[in-house]
């Protein structure tokens, strides 16, 4: 049995994915990106190593992916993680058409073909409203954890508008809602769709087209999700490896190669 | 004695001054503005008062301006920031032409005519990156205080390169050349390049002329002025020292006094 690794060094967090042949994910792992992209990056390997109860000579062809994939030395080779999220997407969801990656330092919208390759994409990478630091200044602003924002959203039921787009200036206009007696709840709510807003409308400039699938670190905040849904007036497929889509993706793409390499030498075999 | 006040109700700071009737420039003041604007407006026109000894009385016109003018009771007349800020500049420096004016959470270019009337303004006041809220994030992800970054940037003899796309993510670049054994003095330095970059777009949008005026709150750091000086190739008015925050609430002040004088003709009219 040949086993294949992904391994997605985002801004924040690196995610390592084994596969097996029949594209079964066997093990994962998180771990903090930090500022020595390499070490964490073998760092969540051993990890996903660990975790799988596998040596690393089993492991055949592993892939990087994410802003840091060229710092995974140990990688055979590298994707863009735009691929990655489509193929991972499509993989998990198969009639997945569009894709909304929400990361904590970029947000993207894929357009992908039935066959899992990107057709579009569209990111927000060069300024921080609509990402997930746009939920980390007002978990700051608020001093909650980020596990709690989107449980406390939920309570929400009369969203204040949030005006203003940069990040920066969202933390003060949280305090100013706080100091005019608004409800941490109803402030966070409105938090959360002013975010799904301006995802929207980077999906948008892609296309929406069912099936949408949201993946990235904030796919697991349950009030993204609803605000998403709301926005886009469809249900959005989630799935509990929404962290690991890219890893998955970028697996999926070792486990091709690793195929891909057994095919001539048989075809060889036959000729001879 | 009679006077006319002017109170500022910036984004960061609230300003006001007392300005008599023969034009001179009697008291100043100044609070953060924080979340209860009249609580700062009421607080800042007593203290300049209380500097002169001056009674409610006393203060025979009362001009509101800044981004706040509208929170606050007390005053006679509200005007615009762009108005009051090329009344107080051009009462400072008769020839201006063009105003760069930078506060904590703004950027503004305007151009007068040679009455000073505004004849076309650009305004930044969305993203965090072209206002002092990006000098303020810089020093703070190096550790030092808004108030240190004068003193700071004084001892920087080359500015290391800031790209300045977002404040958020500036952070990571920050980082990246302290990491790499930037000096904090050259980063805030680049910092403040990278800002004034962004003002001469917005100078150049409103078909800038000589003679130009420097006001608002980010002026008070000499670093600041020398490199607009720099980048536009042309000498600067700056008002001295922390006389640079006050120029709106003087040009407020001068618009009360003009209408005091118009008011006493009116009378003069109506009684003969």
């Amino acid at each position: 049995m040949a086993y294949a690794a992904g391994v997605d060094v985002g801004s924040t967090q690196t995610k390592a994915v084994i596969i097996d042949e029949s594209k079964r994910i066997l093990a994962r792992s998180l771990v903090d990106t930090g500022a020595n992209v390499t070490r964490a990056a073998e760092h969540a390997f051993q990890e996903a190593l660990q975790a799988g109860d596998l040596r690393e000579e089993e492991v055949e062809y592993v892939v990087g992916t994410g802003y840091g994939r060229y710092k995974v030395t140990f990688g055979n080779t590298q994707v863009t993680e735009i691929s990655c999220h489509g193929r991972g997407a499509v993989h998990l969801f198969p009639n997945t058409r569009t894709v909304l990656d929400m990361g904590g330092q970029d947000t993207k919208a894929i357009r992908v073909a039935p066959t899992g390759e990107i057709v579009d994409f569209c990111m927000n990478d060069k300024c921080a409203a609509g990402t997930g630091r746009f939920l980390g200044a007002a978990a700051s602003a608020l001093e909650l954890n980020l596990s709690e924002l989107g449980p406390t959203a939920l309570r929400g039921e009369r969203p204040v508008k949030i005006s203003t787009t940069c990040t920066v200036f969202a933390e003060s206009e949280v305090l100013s809602w706080l100091g005019k007696g608004k409800k941490t709840e109803d402030i966070l709510l409105g938090v959360h769709q002013s975010i799904a807003q301006r995802s929207v409308g980077l999906l948008r400039r892609v296309g929406i087209d069912p099936e949408v699938t949201f993946t990235g670190g904030v796919a697991r905040n349950l009030a993204m999700i609803a605000a998403l849904n709301e926005r886009l007036g469809l249900t959005v497929n989630v799935s509990d490896e929404s962290h690991y889509i890219g890893a998955l993706g970028a697996a999926l793409f070792a486990l091709d190669h690793i195929l891909a390499s057994r095919a001539p030498a048989k075809a060889g075999q036959e000729a001879s | 004695m009679s006077c006319t006040a002017g109170i500022d109700v910036g984004s960061t700071y609230t300003k006001a001054v007392l300005l008599s009737e023969d034009g001179q420039l009697l008291a100043r003041a100044m609070e953060p503005t924080g979340f209860k604007l009249g609580v700062a407006a009421e607080r800042v026109l007593r203290r300049v008062m209380d500097q002169r000894g001056l009674v409610a009385d006393d203060v025979r016109y009362i001009v509101a301006t800044g981004f706040g003018r509208h929170q606050v009771a007390i005053g006679d007349v509200q005007v615009t920031d762009l108005t009051a800020g090329a009344r107080g500049a051009a009462f400072l420096f008769p020839g201006t032409r063009t105003i760069l004016d930078v506060g904590g959470q703004t950027m503004k270019a305007s151009r007068l005519d040679q009455r000073a009337k505004v004849r076309s303004f650009r305004l930044n006041d969305k993203c965090a990156a072209g206002t002092g809220a990006f000098l303020e994030k810089t020093a703070r992800y190096m550790g030092y205080s808004t108030t240190e970054i004068g003193p700071l940037v004084a001892t920087s003899k080359e500015a290391v390169p800031i790209s300045g796309v977002c404040a958020v993510f500036a952070e990571s670049e920050v980082i990246n050349q302290l990491s790499q054994g930037a000096a904090p003095a050259d980063i805030m330095h680049g910092a403040i390049v990278s800002l004034v970059g962004r003002s001469l777009q917005l100078m150049k949008r409103v078909g800038m002329e000589p003679e130009f005026t420097l006001i608002g709150g980010i002026l008070r750091f000499e670093r600041m002025a020398d490199v607009v000086r720099e980048q536009l190739g042309a000498a600067v008015n700056v008002p001295q020292g922390d006389l640079v925050q006050f120029v709106s609430a003087l040009g407020a002040a001068v618009l009360g006094r003009r209408r005091l004088r118009q008011l006493a003709q009116t009378g003069a009219g109506a009684t003969a």
